[in-house]
């Protein structure tokens, strides 16, 4: 078994590591010496640096940082950093134990991303639910204001940047980076078009902006301090470094885990002691979301695939935001699957209507068939609409038994986000292999011996 | 009452000073708000309006998109459980319905004595730890339904712990000192940093004397 590997979970046993002292005390790397080190370069080696690195996204585009950061254009000014710490995607559970128990390492994260790309201010975009890690990164960023690590003149040096603190007030879309930027100045969090709003073009206060997840900044620090042939000493050539994963759902033990980015499987997070510890009582693994709610789910079949992006996608799902959720064969596919349509249709922010209508729809008929009053043309309906909000096939996994193979990774859309086409993916999922669940419960009068202990009426 | 206090107005000011446009603090002026008085008030959007130069019925624009923004008056205590997938798999549904029936409320509604308010929430960010609950935004994890009451009568009896009223988020307020501020003006009045110029253009003609 490989050693756990502790590029940004370092300080995570340690009591006193959101505070100052305790940052620059404890951890893999020493606290503050990442910046420092990179303030003994030039911004422009800081950046070659973070893209011969190939530090992916870990938001769940998976794009890599450096190559994005490339893309302001030459002689606009001025640049801004975005930090989306807007977690929400379900199953995702990692950004606000970063933010949470080491907020000074992702606040020098923002610093060394501010240096490479020569930001004038950083915005920090809290997801609002989270008041704890609101604090913490708050009381952080007064240490670090007061201890000269943050504002003016740097650590004595000429470099000078301003991070701020912004809490979000509860719309999942806001994490779509263009919906953050709108929130961000004022507005409702509805996503622009792309193009022309790139926001790396035209982003906050329509000048470069570049947003970044928590955990991407958060690798910076180790990254300057050990260099870029230690950073990919772990993981594979092409996805290098860690993830930090949530295993959720029916595992003994669920957690959140720090994995070499990959070549780490499916397999041994869920079955490994260090990990899920196996499925519950024993039960057999009947499907799992692969990368947060918006991925398509694997089956028993896919579950030796390493997390690694490209693989993933191939497969036809996403790696996304390491929210892995673990389904056995008590689990109700029909429900399961109509909790997670019914969040992209309270979610959907109602700009473009193949979503605004589509996933309201699709939750209708999922709902009236989970009832008992489903109609035998409902299926092809569902797929009717999902077709309109995703045109063409829709990515999906191979199920060799019944001899079809892999759609790949990422689906069209006829929207501006994807999170419409997104409801779409729970229903070609669980239709592609359980459409029997779906048939029984629409023909037969009993209930599909599958199904859980009803629940007082509620599903 | 509901549009800021004297005291309010001036963190408000603060905090509108951090941002390039005026306009950016609203999101952070309504949680302010929030706090003064446990729900957006009418007065308040208004008030508002007139710091960061919007109409009220901009800010109401914004803050009728947010669900944590409440325009009526909640309960002392805003109780979400997690419904959402991984806190479904683990019951989540069921704690639900345990504390409809314990509150003795639907939820979306709000207790008799104004104490509580319930809601059914979409992913919380506690996956692992499902059935999972937040009162205030606090979080309770692997919640069962005796901890759910005993939570309940707790809060009854006026032991919140570490729970402040309903509106009331990070506790610890940014706070920067004017003369630490490196530079925060409108995007017009901004340029290349100096320091970015600088030490890029060292850094290039030092690679030019190497390579020469």
């Amino acid at each position: 078994m490989n050693a756990t590997p502790h590029i940004v979970t370092s300080r995570w046993e340690t009591p006193d590591a959101h505070t100052l002292e305790g940052y620059q005390r404890s951890g893999s790397y020493s606290g503050y010496e990442g910046i420092r080190a990179a303030l003994n370069i030039a911004p422009s080696a800081v950046l070659e640096q973070v893209r011969q690195a190939t530090v992916l996204g870990r938001g769940g585009a998976g794009f890599p940082a450096g190559t994005k950061w490339g893309f302001c254009p030459p002689g606009v000014w001025p640049r801004y950093i975005v930090v989306n710490g807007d977690e929400s995607e379900p199953g995702t559970y990692k950004d606000r134990v970063l933010m949470e128990r080491d907020p000074h390492q992702l606040i020098e994260g923002c610093l060394i991303a501010a240096y490479a790309i020569g930001a004038a201010q950083v915005f920090l975009y809290v997801r609002g639910e989270m008041a704890h890690a609101q604090e913490r990164i708050a009381a952080a960023l007064n240490e670090a204001y007061a201890n000269n690590l943050v504002g003016k003149n740097i650590l004595g040096t000429d470099f000078s940047v301003d991070i701020v603190l912004h809490w979000g007030a509860g719309a999942y879309i806001v994490g779509e980076e263009t919906a953050l930027i709108e929130s961000l100045e004022g507005n409702r969090g509805m996503p622009r078009l792309k193009p022309p709003y790139f926001p790396a073009a035209k982003g906050l206060y329509m000048a470069p902006t570049i947003v970044n997840n928590v955990e991407t900044l958060a690798n910076l620090p180790w990254l300057m301090c050990h260099g870029v042939a230690a950073y990919k000493a772990t993981g594979s050539e092409a996805s290098p470094g860690t993830r930090l994963v949530a295993v959720s759902g029916h595992v003994n033990t669920p957690g959140v885990f720090e994995v070499a980015q990959g070549t780490t499987t499916y397999r041994e997070l869920f079955y490994s002691e260090q990990y899920g510890g196996g499925i519950r009582n024993g039960n057999e693994l009947k499907m799992f979301i692969p990368g947060g709610a918006s991925a398509p789910w694997f089956f028993p079949e896919q579950v030796d695939l390493p997390l690694e992006g490209r693989t993933v996608g191939a497969a036809g799902s996403m790696l996304g935001s390491g929210a892995i959720v673990v389904m056995d064969d008590t689990t109700d596919a029909v429900k399961a699957c109509l909790r997670i349509v019914r969040f992209f249709a309270r979610e959907s922010c109602g700009k473009c209507s193949p979503c605004r209508e589509g996933t309201t729809w699709e939750e209708k008929i999922l709902r009236r068939i989970m009832d008992g009053h489903g109609r035998p043309s409902d299926l092809d309906l569902l797929l009717d609409i999902a077709d309109n909000i995703s045109p063409g096939p829709y990515p999906v996994a191979s199920h060799p038994e019944a001899g079809l193979e892999a759609v790949p990774f990422p689906p069209r859309q006829t929207t501006i986000c994807p999170l419409g086409p997104s409801s779409v993916a729970p229903i070609t999922s669980a239709l592609r292999r359980f459409r029997h669940e779906f048939e029984a419960k629409i023909t037969k009068r009993d209930l599909i011996p599958l199904s859980v202990e009803p629940v007082g009426g509620r599903s | 009452m509901s549009r800021f206090t004297r005291e309010n107005e001036l963190l408000a000011r603060e905090i509108i000073a951090r941002y390039p446009r005026p306009k950016s603090a609203t999101i952070p002026l309504c949680h302010l708000a929030q706090e003064q008085d446990g729900f957006l008030a009418e007065d308040a959007m208004r008030h508002i309006s007139e710091l960061v130069g919007i109409t009220a019925a901009e800010v109401r624009g914004t803050a009728s998109f947010y669900e944590m923004f409440k325009l009526k008056p909640v309960g002392k205590y805003l109780i979400n459980v997690c419904t959402n997938i991984s806190c479904q798999l683990l019951g989540g549904e069921e704690l639900l319905e345990h504390a409809e029936q314990s509150l003795g409320i639907r939820s979306g509604s709000t207790t008799e004595d104004g104490l509580f308010t319930l809601e059914d929430v979409e992913c919380i960010a506690a996956c692992t730890e499902a059935p999972a609950c937040q009162v205030n935004y606090r979080y309770f994890n692997t919640v069962s339904n005796e901890q759910f009451d005993s939570l309940v009568e707790d809060l009854r009896a006026g032991r919140n712990g570490e729970i402040p009223d309903h509106g009331t988020l990070g506790r610890v307020r940014q706070h920067i000192e004017p003369g630490q501020v490196a530079n925060i003006t409108a995007p017009e009045q901004q340029s290349e940093p100096g320091w970015f110029r600088d030490r890029n253009t060292a850094a290039a003609a030092e690679q030019g004397e190497v390579s020469s």
